[in-house]
């Protein structure tokens, strides 16, 4: 199952666990289930249910995603939720 | 060489990247035909000034305009009023960042408060620019002064001036109900500091302060307007993204995407901070109020005191080290200015400040806080110069008190491929260690200084570099060539190194291609070149539109043989037919063909890749010190930066070289320095100081090519992050030439002067 990984300051959510096996195959599969497991993860990862929240950015095994909640996503995947960066 | 991944070919033998070709828009460069947005002048136009805020924090009473618009010659003034004003959260997508739409307009024309000294409150059009700033004295407001605050750390706290009287701080998403400057906080954390710690021999942890800074892009904002009597707006503009400024004219006015359209002219500079649009919705709406286009151009005054500079910041680092010389943690805190309105780049500088290094235990705090000053834009790297100087000089230290080199130090602690970024992602295929052993190896390094007050400094940096969005489309000409339009603005030479990588593919020399810019009308939705990202998306947009070109050619070529599509192949330009030998016609000759198969090809792409690889630079620097007056001279200066492949390796080392050029200005002397009354007080270049070709050596470029696994040719980003480490380089040598350790920016001659005589004293000598 893809590991999700907790920032820090969501831990509360997760009874501190700092990282937590989900199912799914695309973001927002495992986005839904951490919900499901997690409630109240979703509302601080997303705006609005459609997108990422902003200022927010998801690393799939070690690479940020420029497709959003589609993006697939293997079994054995590490995401990351980390900090946009915007460039100059 | 890296191997092929699912992305990158692994090509080994390219026959244009690589190749340094003239670039295409050479000739109107250095011949001064190329066309910037003050060559541009319209029948009818008119010229606009703006009235702004003589104030750091004040509320706008009331404005009168009534004696400005009596003065002869002025066709309109605009204030606030003009602009449509939106729902309180009312949000935007603009595909690339969200924003609350009332900021976006506040922030082209004050509402209710001005939040900074030089905001923008009102704005003249007049038949010719004296008459406008003429009357921009006879417009009247009247201010109720508030309370300002500058100082980053001061504004944090409890009984601060409030920027935003409404805005509460975020963390991570979650809305506290705490009212305060700090907009939002967030925590990034990796494996257990406290027992990282712990097991830390030598532990160093130091303070630092760095000021706001500018771009300092020789070239000022300007636009012109036309806002037809059919409704559509064109926009002439310096700017790096057309359609993001299309978003942002289309939201602040509430006009559709559809009935704007943005040509971009030639950009003299950006680095950043020509992402915003500040004039374009001014020029707009005094436009379409006078029937006439708009022409305004920011003087340097206004460049400096209104437009986006960069973070100064507040920043603490705490390292520890075993006494074999492992880092064992990290705890990091920053605290950035993000000016009037939320969004310093923080994030960026806590992602990527312990990026070179392997630490299994590291925190990072970080804060984004209004204050009272510009409103903070991108600036090249955005927000990972501050942090890299801070985490530079901290890991030279513990070097120091291990007594190991600081390369081999480094070297020792290095992040490989696989290693976990403090951040959480495990690192791709990345370079720092070949960089770091570039440097070893290096002459300079080995090179023995000479002088009673030299040193040299070395330090590291990273930056992540970014993907995006981006188009491209090409139609074939009868003769062979190729007219290619994209959709990036051509800041660094991009022209060049997109067409470069549609010439690879095709085989064709890329002087055969002419790049254009496009305008919004003209291409696909292209993001901002920004975030070191053209090369590598907009590049990878023209390697698609050539595969589309070849692909649709290989079918033509089908027809006029008469066999099927898969009986053709291309290789090195020529068409084939795998079957019969004896059928070949060249790239050339087959364009000739192209009437008599169908028509015309015109090829076209769209991208949107993950995958941009991060890049390390190394810089290594001489200083010499004059004791008497604290000026640091820089003697050499080298950079070792890992590149990718390099499209067109002339403007990668300029972007080296141009990188470190701002890096050492940054280190040295560039500084925003606000009076007591929140009054800039060196709103020119002659007194904002930046380097000139004077105060540098030729700066030497090592190019080290370790291609990136996600694109097809290997490119990196490689604009960004050779500004990141020159300032702790620079600190570090200065620290070698006199002893003493200067943790605040700039090093100026004063503060050097300074720290000689807190460790020395007046009298004594370093």
């Amino acid at each position: 199952m893809p590991q999700v990984f907790i920032p820090s300051l969501m831990r509360k959510l997760t009874n501190n666990q700092e990282m937590v096996e989900v199912d799914g195959s695309t973001l927002r599969e495992v986005i839904n289930n951490m919900e499901t497991q997690f409630p109240g993860f979703k509302a601080r990862v997303l705006y609005e249910d459609t997108r990422l929240a902003p200022g927010l950015a998801a690393a799939i095994d070690g690479v940020v995603t420029e497709e959003g909640l589609r993006t697939q996503v293997s079994p054995n995947c590490e995401i990351h939720f980390v900090t946009q960066i915007a460039g100059g | 060489m890296a191997t092929q991944t699912e992305d990158y070919l692994g090509i080994t033998d390219y026959k244009v990247v690589g190749t340094r070709p003239i670039r295409h828009d050479g000739v109107d460069k250095v011949t001064g035909r190329a066309i910037y947005g003050t060559d541009l002048n319209l029948p009818d136009m008119l010229f606009a000034k703006v009235l702004r805020s003589p104030h750091a924090h004040a509320r706008i009473l009331s404005i009168d305009t009534s004696k400005a618009e009596a003065l002869p010659g002025v066709k309109g003034v605009v204030t606030s009023a003009d602009l449509v004003q939106s729902a309180e959260d009312e949000m935007a997508d603009l595909g690339e960042e969200i924003v609350r739409i009332k900021d976006m307009c506040a922030a082209v024309l004050a509402h209710e408060k001005v939040l900074f000294q030089g905001y923008p409150v009102a704005a003249v059009a007049a038949s010719n620019i004296h008459i406008a700033e003429e009357a921009l004295d006879l417009i009247d407001v009247v201010y109720e002064v508030l309370p300002h605050v500058l100082d980053v750390r001061e504004a944090m706290k409890d009984g601060a001036p409030l920027v935003h009287e409404d805005q509460k701080t975020k963390s991570l998403g979650e809305q506290t109900d705490k009212i305060s400057n700090i907009s939002s906080h967030f925590r990034t954390e990796l494996g257990d500091v406290k027992q990282g710690f712990e097991e830390a021999d030598f532990i160093v942890e130091r303070e630092f302060n760095t000021e706001m800074v500018h771009q300092g892009y020789i070239e000022p904002q300007n636009a012109t307007v036309h806002w037809n009597a059919d409704g559509v707006i064109t926009v002439w503009c310096s700017n790096q993204g057309a359609f993001g400024v299309r978003d942002q004219v289309s939201k602040i006015l509430a006009v559709p995407v559809s009935k704007i359209k943005v040509v971009p002219l030639e950009i003299g500079g950006g680095f950043g901070g020509k992402i915003k649009a500040y004039l374009e919705p001014i020029a707009a709406v005094l436009s379409k109020k006078t029937g006439h286009p708009v022409k305004m151009i920011m003087t340097r005054t206004e460049v400096l005191q209104a437009t986006g500079p960069t973070s100064g910041s507040w920043i603490r680092v705490k390292m520890g080290a075993t006494k074999d010389g492992k880092l064992v943690a990290a705890e990091c805190e920053l605290v950035y200015e993000s000016g009037a309105f939320a969004g310093s780049p923080v994030g960026a500088g806590a992602r990527n400040m312990l990026v070179p290094y392997n630490i299994a235990n590291a925190v990072v705090d970080g804060y984004d806080v209004t204050v009272n000053k510009p409103s903070t834009s991108a600036y090249r790297a955005p927000g990972t110069t501050n942090a890299v100087f801070a985490a530079e000089v901290v890991v030279d230290e513990l070097a120091e008190l291990l007594g190991l080199d600081p390369i081999e130090f480094r070297l020792m602690n290095s992040a490989k491929e696989g290693t976990r970024r403090a951040d959480g992602p495990l690192n791709k295929r990345i370079g720092h260690v070949e960089c770091l052993e570039a440097v070893r190896d290096s002459e300079h390094y080995k090179s023995k200084l000479e002088g009673k007050h030299v040193g040299r400094g070395v330090a590291s940096g990273f930056w992540g570099n970014g993907g995006g969005v981006s188009s491209a489309s090409a139609s074939v000409n009868a003769d062979g060539t190729i007219n290619l339009v994209e959709g990036s603005a051509d800041i660094g030479g991009t022209r060049t190194s997109v067409a470069m990588q549609m010439a690879e593919v095709l085989g064709i020399p890329v002087e055969d291609i002419r790049p254009q810019v496009g305008d919004t009308d003209s291409v696909g939705y292209t993001g901002v070149t920004g975030g070191s990202r053209t090369t590598f998306a907009t590049g990878w947009a023209a390697y698609k539109c050539a595969q589309d070109i070849k692909e649709q050619m290989s079918a033509r070529a089908s027809i006029m043989w008469e066999i099927s599509e898969d009986d053709v192949e291309f290789d090195q330009a020529v068409f084939r037919s795998k079957s019969d030998p004896s059928k070949s016609i060249t790239f050339k000759e087959m364009a000739g063909k192209l009437d008599s198969t169908g028509g015309p090809v015109m090829g076209r792409a769209t991208v949107k890749p993950s995958g941009a690889g991060g890049a390390f630079a190394i810089v290594l620097v001489d200083v010499d010190v004059d004791p008497e007056t604290g000026k640091v001279d820089i003697l050499r200066a080298s950079i070792f930066q890992d590149v990718g492949t390099a499209i067109y390796p002339p403007y990668v080392e300029g972007q080296m070289q141009g990188g470190v050029a701002q890096g050492i200005g940054w280190a040295l002397n560039e500084e925003y320095v606000y009076d007591e009354k929140g009054v800039l007080r060196n709103s020119s270049l002659l007194d904002y100081r930046m380097p000139t070709c004077l105060d540098l050596p030729m700066i030497e470029t090592h190019m080290i090519e370790v291609p990136n696994p996600g694109h097809p040719y290997g490119v990196r980003g490689v604009g960004e992050v050779p500004i990141c480490p020159p300032p702790a380089a620079v600190a570090n040598a200065i620290y070698r030439a006199v002893g003493v350790r200067i943790n605040d920016l700039p090093m100026s001659p004063g503060r050097v002067l300074k720290s000689m005589w807190a460790k020395n004293g007046k009298n004594g000598s370093a």
